[in-house]
């Protein structure tokens, strides 16, 4: 039995109890009476749509919001959580989602801030070099203590936020999306890594959205809708089809069933694309494909490696350095035609991040409609905007896409980011683009509408158009593609069709290892 | 989602700024009573002096006039995400152009004067904008401190045009000669006298009909032409306006050339309203002004329209204050005009968020939740 292993009286005392926690923001019931018992030595998963109130919680149990009602236990005793380091006193420790590193401290310095341990950094820095070298031994967690963190990969510098909050002596961690950010290689790794901290003792909380991470690792799951917690079940005893209905409230298909694609001549051609970013790295290295009517071409890739600025050159935000864009016999980029002028030649784009790019937050629904088509000449007359041609086909778009509420007049930033997706790709769609770039389809989008998004692209293809989809999700990229391209650092390093896709060989590729020679 | 931190529409452009509106008065008359004077006494005689005669309603009239060209001229700016704080230089060469076109035309009709007066305000005005909104657009040099120092070279500039260039030979004030009859903007007692109705002479004019109208015109420009959507994506979103196909940089100039030539509108006000010559500093600070008019109003012409009101208000009532009460000069006025500005414009987010829970907590008991 390891040191540390509490006492049994003491094991059966859940690590974290919350009773009863009620938040209210303005008119929004974000915690709805939650109760929550995570237990000693476990990995726990919390699931649930965006605004199903996860994180609420998890900032009341950090202590960044206080509840209105209820109370939190930690190993049995009711405990304030007033602020964050209430919460570090009393063992939790959080890994957030964008983690709070120094880029340019070393791992060892990041570590220690905040708890340097007295004016001079040296003895601090001593003191924590030993201890760190210890945990790194208890729980298998190397990492390369000088380093610079800017310097380490992504996964190293999630290992780093682990270290922090154990050093700080954390019993109870939270991870918030953990694997948003890592390859499904480095998602493995991570959760070995939380394997072992729960048979050493530690509590593990792991808020996600994705079913695969639950069935994966976690040991009992709470299931939230709407704020409240509908479900908590043994993991074992479960499946991801019944996680998918609890947490959307009906049945969903998790899979949306689609024939094989009959590609025909490409719509789109990119040839040797080079694109720079203003401190001159290359972000796209000569990447040449077409995109055919009639498929769905997935471009796949971990975030960050160039599939952003592929995508917004394709679009015409981002210019190249260099290389060719065709479509209709047309040179996009010797002719220098920015979107709008794309968009007239039939290339339509949903961008990756809707709130930065795709709506303007502050608008109302039928105002961000004519988004990019404001010059259209049924939305005028005269010189004037005719405000009701434009709510007309607000709602047309709203009822053919099931946007809810269907409120042409609502503010944008009131719908959900479902539905606000649905309304930006209808937008795209009504446009009747020969050739869709689709950025994130469903990112911040509740499994409901992921189910009717991806219905409406394949729809798209088998109407004979040409999709590109870039997704960082694999998951959407296997759901969704004909044929896939994955990225590294900026090159297409692989092509595959969709028929020999597997996740692990997606993997390897996404970690930059070249596709065997083709025989 | 939003719901929190929302206030319903008439509490947002009614409550607040009245409630920001009474602080200011508040601490105002704390200032007074410090001063050993009756607040509520330099109340009235404030209320009394901007609205209690003909001759009070028309000079804040006139004064209101300025203030709707110059917020008028920041909010169409503003809407582009651009804060121009150069409505007082723009103004002041915007004068220049209109001067120089009603001197030069002399005695020409009157439909061929004002016209052209008009168009060579609104063209000088502009073109001085034009610069810092090039330098923005092209260059990256920042807005603010490019109207700010463009201010200064309009000062020097016009001191230097009239002192030197444009002074009527023999006469010791920087002034030019009088414009001819023709390019006078008629004045309203006379304009209301030919239907029938007596005002007292004031230098209340045409112009501000004219003020009026431009007000309207910037409401449909703003909320119900495509150009003004591409202003107002730009202004809010500009990641979002390029990705609609709106170039920012165009956006940028195009916004302050408007916002120019409408600052350039005091002139037909101030110049051929009033002075019937060009006359040293003469937008006297409502370019400033301006700013607050717009902050106020909340960018909108209604607003603006109702602030420039408060604030011709504000100016003819606090001559008329500093008159009367010998404890409070000019420069007390001022102060008073400073609260107001600094509660309703700079620090209007000071009560938004007690407001905002306050209303919260309320419609959360009310039962129509």
């Amino acid at each position: 039995m390891p040191p540390g292993t509490p006492a049994p009286a003491l094991a059966e005392i859940p690590a974290l109890e919350l009773r009863g926690i009620d938040k209210r923001f303005g008119s929004v019931h974000a915690n709805r009476a939650v109760n929550l018992s995570v237990a000693r030595g476990s990995v726990h998963g919390l699931i649930g749509e965006n605004g199903a109130g996860k994180s609420t919680l998890m900032n009341i149990v950090y202590g960044f919001h206080r509840a209105d009602a209820g109370e939190v236990l930690v190993n049995g005793h009711a405990t304030n959580l007033h602020a964050p380091h209430d919460a570090i006193a009393a063992g939790i420790g959080m890994v957030h989602q964008h983690f709070m590193l120094v880029e340019n401290f070393t791992v060892l310095e990041n570590v220690i801030l905040g708890v340097e341990g007295g004016a001079l950094l040296a003895a601090g820095l001593a003191r924590a070099r030993t201890e760190l070298a210890q945990l790194a031994r208890d729980y298998a967690l190397e990492v390369p203590l000088d380093e610079t963190v800017a310097d380490l990969p992504v996964g190293l510098q999630q290992r780093i936020e682990i270290l922090k909050a154990l050093y700080r002596r954390a019993d109870i961690l939270v991870l918030d999306e953990p694997t948003a950010v890592l390859t499904p290689q480095e998602a493995d790794a991570l959760f070995a890594m939380l394997r072992r901290l729960r048979d050493e003792g530690k509590s593990v909380i792991l808020v996600t959205h994705k079913l695969r991470e639950i069935m994966a690792v976690t040991d009992r799951v709470t299931v939230m809708r709407q704020g409240a917690v509908v479900a908590n079940l043994a993991t074992v005893e479960t499946s991801p089809r019944e996680l998918a209905e609890k947490m959307v409230g009906r049945p969903v298909l998790l899979r949306v069933e689609k024939a094989p694609a009959q590609p025909r001549e490409p719509l789109l051609s990119v040839r040797a694309l080079e694109v720079r970013d203003r401190f001159g790295v290359a972000r796209v290295k000569q990447a040449s494909f077409d995109v055919c009517a009639g498929e769905i071409v997935g471009v796949a890739g971990v975030s960050g490696n160039g599939q952003s600025e592929l995508l917004e050159t394709l679009a015409g935000i981002r210019a190249p350095t260099s290389g060719a864009i065709l479509l209709g016999g047309r040179d996009l980029i010797a002719e220098r035609l920015d979107p709008r002028a794309r968009r007239k030649l039939g290339l339509a784009h949903v961008p990756e991040d809707r709130l930065r790019m795709g709506v303007v937050a502050s608008f109302s629904a039928e105002d961000n409609v004519i988004l990019g088509y404001q010059d259209r000449p049924s939305y005028r007359r005269g010189a004037l905007l005719h405000h009701r041609a434009i709510r007309a086909e607000c709602e047309k778009m709203m009822a053919e896409h099931d946007v809810r509420p269907p409120s042409p007049r609502l503010r944008i930033t009131a719908f959900s980011g479902g539905n606000q997706q649905k309304l930006v790709l209808a937008r795209e769609i009504e446009s009747a683009p020969e050739v869709l770039l689709v950025g994130q389809p469903t990112r911040g989008v509740d499994i409901g509408a992921i189910e009717f998004i991806h219905r409406r692209l394949i729809a798209l293809r088998d109407a004979g158009k040409a999709l590109l989809v870039v997704s960082v999700e694999l998951e959407e990229i296997l759901a969704l593609a004909d044929r896939i391209l994955v990225m590294h650092a900026g090159e297409i390093i692989g092509e595959v069709p969709r028929a020999e896709a597997t996740e692990e060989r997606l993997g390897l590729m996404m970690a930059g290892v070249k596709r065997e020679a083709d025989a | 989602m939003t719901a929190a931190g929302k206030l319903p529409r008439w509490a947002e452009f009614a409550l607040l700024p009245l409630i920001n509106l009474v602080v200011a008065f508040v601490l105002a008359g704390g200032i007074v009573r410090l001063l050993g004077e009756n607040p509520w006494q330099a109340l009235r005689l404030l209320v009394a002096g901007a609205a209690g005669s003909q001759d009070a309603i028309g000079y804040t009239l006139y004064y209101a006039t300025n203030f709707i060209f110059t917020g008028l001229a920041v909010a169409i700016a503003y809407h582009a995400g651009m804060f121009n704080i150069g409505a007082e230089g723009q103004a002041y060469i915007g004068g220049l152009g209109m001067g120089l076109a009603a001197l030069w035309l002399g005695d020409a009709s009157r439909w061929v004067v004002v016209p052209l007066a008009i168009l060579a305000g609104a063209g000088f005005g502009a073109a001085w904008a034009f610069v810092p909104a090039w330098l923005q657009a092209r260059r990256g040099s920042h807005i603010v401190i490019t109207t700010i120092m463009f201010n200064f070279i309009a000062s020097a500039l016009m001191t230097y045009l009239l002192v030197n260039v444009l002074i009527k030979p023999g006469q010791q004030s920087p002034e030019t000669r009088e414009f001819g009859a023709h390019a006078f903007m008629p004045a309203m007692h006379a304009v209301l006298a030919k239907v029938g109705l007596t005002f007292a002479p004031t230098p209340f004019n045409f112009a501000f009909v004219l003020s009026l109208i431009a007000a309207l015109l910037v409401w449909i420009f703003v909320w119900h032409t495509r150009w003004g959507y591409a202003f107002r994506v730009t202004g809010q979103n500009p990641a979002a306006a390029v990705y609609a196909g709106i170039a920012p940089p165009r956006i940028i100039i195009g916004s302050m050339l408007l916002s120019g030539a409408l600052a350039g509108g005091l002139g037909l006000n101030e110049l051929l309203g009033a002075q019937h010559r060009l006359i040293i500093d003469f937008p006297g600070g409502a370019g400033f002004v301006g700013i607050a008019v717009s902050l106020m109003g909340r960018n909108h012409p209604v607003g603006i329209v109702a602030a420039a009101l408060l604030f011709g208000a504000l100016y003819q009532g606090g001559s008329q204050l500093a008159f009367d009460l010998p404890k409070i000069n000019r420069d007390m006025v001022v102060v008073i005009q400073g609260l107001v500005i600094l509660f309703c414009g700079a620090m209007e987010n000071l009560l938004r968020a007690p407001l905002t829970r306050a209303w919260a907590r309320f419609a959360r008991t009310a039962p129509a939740e």
